[in-house]
């Protein structure tokens, strides 16, 4: 299916479900030694997984609707958990949702063709850029609103 | 109050630019109807019965005459003329184009305003208590924090896709006029041992079709940890509050099937685990918030004025909407007074773009040019002198807006109901105006005292009929509107949810039902008891006789 990078760019899959595929992305039930991938569902308990943080580069969360955010909190519980590798969102995600992927710790998302048909890469490189600051501390996303104001008032700079 | 430093002011344009590409998207097909919904109700834009309704955020209910102006242009310009003040400190147009909606936001942007996050399943308008600021009873204003929550809660990365609504509401008071207990979470400003100001977390209230009064999740968490928190209570909601039945969705139901100690125990975990230094707002930018809710620059004014009273004395109406509508200051020689929008027989919260004038000039003129939106779809000027109160009774009964009901039987709370809702199983706005009708003589509705009916239109509750002193619940059965009553809701710091009285009645019927109601209140009450009290103290049983006989005699 296709595959859409950080920066909104459709790529090609570096991954395969095949079965004896060289870089397999195989669901967490059926994961074997040697496979580069695993699926999970976005109910998966994340502490679950650490083990697996070494063997693989890539975890892959299913989002089976795209108004189900659980997904959102799985990838922040991963990456505090110390997960570094890639995490991939699964599922019928819409460009509106690409900036709070990303600020939730994905690095890419998997789109069925349909939707990838009708969404344009540009109209995912716009979304991701609908706003130029948010309000939240901690997620990975450029400066957030509340440090910028912080940096304004250690500068001297009266808001 | 609150005014956008230029980070706001850029957010709120941006999410007008996008919500204008959200749109453009929809009509060009790269999105779906199923896909832009959702996208639209967290922009406040829904699809009603005729048209589309357009609801605004007044953030904790604080506003400015200015704010107000822009609201009767658009309410002019956009709508028919009028606008719907709701029970959660927003108001609504009715008639808005969908064509008009960007251009509207691009008004509301100007005055900053928007309509972000007013529906939708995210975390919606923060709520606080109307006399925030101004209330003798005040540990703490609690806008400041609501105001931290607003930003902290806009387009919100994590929690932008939850299993369904999400309602916080703040009050600093002692006194509950929030109704923290049925909301998703409640925060309360207490002390604690030491002196230091902090939260009580309350979680798990909620109306809708399974009311539940909300439980304390944390009895005291210092001030600066709450962004932490929430981040921690709402990623616990988030991945575990059940997704396969949109009414099992609400954290009150999670609660419930895990139980509170276990619910707290997980969010004491996700709480314990996170970097919390590098999520809160640190103690520069809630001061910075806070400094913005300063008092207005009172005058020193002696607390009782001679000339109030004689004014009092010569106008026995004045004095009466004192009375009834003047809330204690904590500033001596000031009141805040109550702007009623329940005129006898009209739409309970439906305020004209003219009123809206009338009030925006009384507030620049005896309020320092602020407003406030209450949950009981009412308005009130905070900061009155007590030497100005004559006047400005005089200008709102020319505008027609100096009925003298507040929290009395025809202070009536109303959804909008099958006239305007989609949602609605039964009209909800001719049932207060009937009531209101019935109860129209000023001396019978002070004889009869505080007394909140509150009117749902559907299952949903969005008239609070769950906490209604007395609820009305308008159902449909086989093809006719059918009127259930409650009796000994609250939605104060004694909150309760209303007990069923009996079987559901026609509309026709509904005014003597509540007659019969108050007439046995009156029957038996203690000198100085209220409604609630008395029912508090009676039980339901010689309520629901009366209710049960006037059923019989309807049906003889």
């Amino acid at each position: 299916m296709p595959l859409l990078d950080r920066n909104g760019r459709y790529l090609p899959d570096d991954y395969s479900r095949e079965p004896g595929a060289n870089r397999r992305l195989a669901l967490l039930a059926d994961a074997s030694p040697g496979i580069a991938g695993v699926e999970i569902a976005n109910t998966t308990d994340p502490e679950s997984l650490v083990p697996l943080f070494d063997t693989v580069s890539l975890i892959a969360i299913a989002f089976p609707a795209y108004g189900d955010g659980r997904g959102f909190s799985l990838a922040r519980r991963l990456r505090r958990l110390g997960y570094a590798g890639t995490l991939r969102a699964v599922g019928p995600l819409i460009a509106d949702q690409f900036a709070y992927a990303l600020a939730c710790g994905f690095d890419e998302i998997e789109l069925p063709e349909a939707s990838a048909a009708r969404q344009p890469a540009e109209h995912w490189a716009k979304a991701a850029a609908a706003y130029s600051a948010t309000y939240q501390r901690g997620y990975p996303r450029g400066l957030n609103i509340l440090d910028q104001r912080r940096v304004a008032r250690a500068g001297g700079v009266h808001d | 109050m609150y005014r956008y430093d230029e980070f706001d002011d850029t957010f709120v344009r941006e999410r007008v630019a996008q919500f204008r590409d959200q749109v453009a998207r929809r009509l060009s097909g790269a999105i779906t109807e199923d896909e832009f919904k959702p996208l639209r109700l967290k922009n406040g834009l829904y699809l009603q019965l005729h048209a589309y309704m357009l609801r605004i955020a007044i953030p904790y209910g604080t506003f400015s005459s200015r704010q107000m102006r822009q609201l009767a242009h658009i309410a002019d310009t956009y709508d028919r003329g009028y606008g719907h003040f709701t029970t959660r400190q927003n108001i609504q147009f009715n008639w808005p184009k969908l064509k008009d909606v960007p251009d509207i936001l691009g008004l509301l942007a100007d005055v900053e305003m928007h309509a972000i996050q007013t529906s939708g399943n995210c975390i919606r308008n923060v709520t606080a208590d109307q006399f925030a600021g101004v209330a003798a009873d005040e540990i703490e204003d609690p806008r400041p924090v609501a105001e931290l929550i607003r930003q902290w809660s806009s387009a919100h990365p994590e929690f932008s896709y939850l299993p369904r609504k999400f309602k916080i509401a703040v009050t600093g008071a002692k006194h509950d006029r929030a109704a923290v207990l049925v909301h998703d979470i409640g925060l309360r400003v207490v002390k604690n041992a030491a002196g230091e100001a902090g939260y009580e977390i309350i979680v798990g209230g909620g109306l809708g079709r399974t009311p539940m009064i909300g439980k304390v999740v944390r009895d005291f968490l210092p001030k600066g940890d709450l962004l932490a928190y929430l981040e921690a209570l709402m990623r616990v909601y988030n991945a575990e509050g059940r997704r396969d039945n949109k009414y099992k969705a609400r954290v009150k139901i999670l609660v419930h099937e895990i139980g509170i100690e276990d619910f707290r125990a997980r969010v004491e975990a996700e709480f314990g685990a996170l970097d919390r230094a590098t999520i809160n707002a640190d103690p520069a930018e809630q001061a910075r918030i806070a400094a913005y809710f300063a008092p207005p620059p009172y005058e020193t004014l002696p607390a009782q004025e001679d000339e109030l009273a004689a004014q009092r004395k010569a106008r026995p109406a004045f004095a009466e909407w004192l009375d009834i509508n003047a809330f204690p200051h904590k500033q001596p020689g000031y009141a805040a007074v109550t702007i009623s929008l329940k005129p006898i027989g009209g739409i309970p919260g439906d305020i004209t773009g003219e009123q809206m004038r009338a009030v925006a000039d009384l507030a620049e003129r005896y309020s320092f040019g602020e407003i406030r939106a209450t949950h009981a779809q009412n308005l009130v000027l905070p900061y009155v002198r007590e030497r100005d109160l004559l006047a400005l009774w005089q200008a709102l009964d020319g505008a027609g807006l100096a009925t003298a009901n507040a929290g009395l039987v025809t202070d009536i709370i109303a959804c909008p109901g099958l006239d305007y809702c989609a949602l609605a199983t039964a009209r909800s706005i001719p049932i207060a105006q009937a009531i209101s009708q019935r109860f129209a003589d000023p001396a019978r509705q002070r004889e009869i005292g505080e007394l909140g009916i509150k009117i749902s239109g559907c299952i949903n509750a969005c008239g609070h009929h769950h906490v209604g002193h007395i609820g009305i619940l308008g159902l449909e059965k086989r093809g006719e509107e059918s009127y259930q009553i409650t009796l000994g809701g609250d939605a104060t710091e004694n909150a309760a949810i209303g007990e069923i009285l009996g079987p559901g009645l026609s509309a026709d019927e509904v005014p003597d039902a509540i007659e019969r109601l108050v007439e046995a209140y009156l029957a038996s009450r203690q000198p100085g008891e209220s409604f609630i009290e008395a029912v508090r103290r009676l039980g339901p049983a010689p309520f629901k006789a009366a209710f049960l006989k006037e059923t019989r005699d309807a049906a003889a």
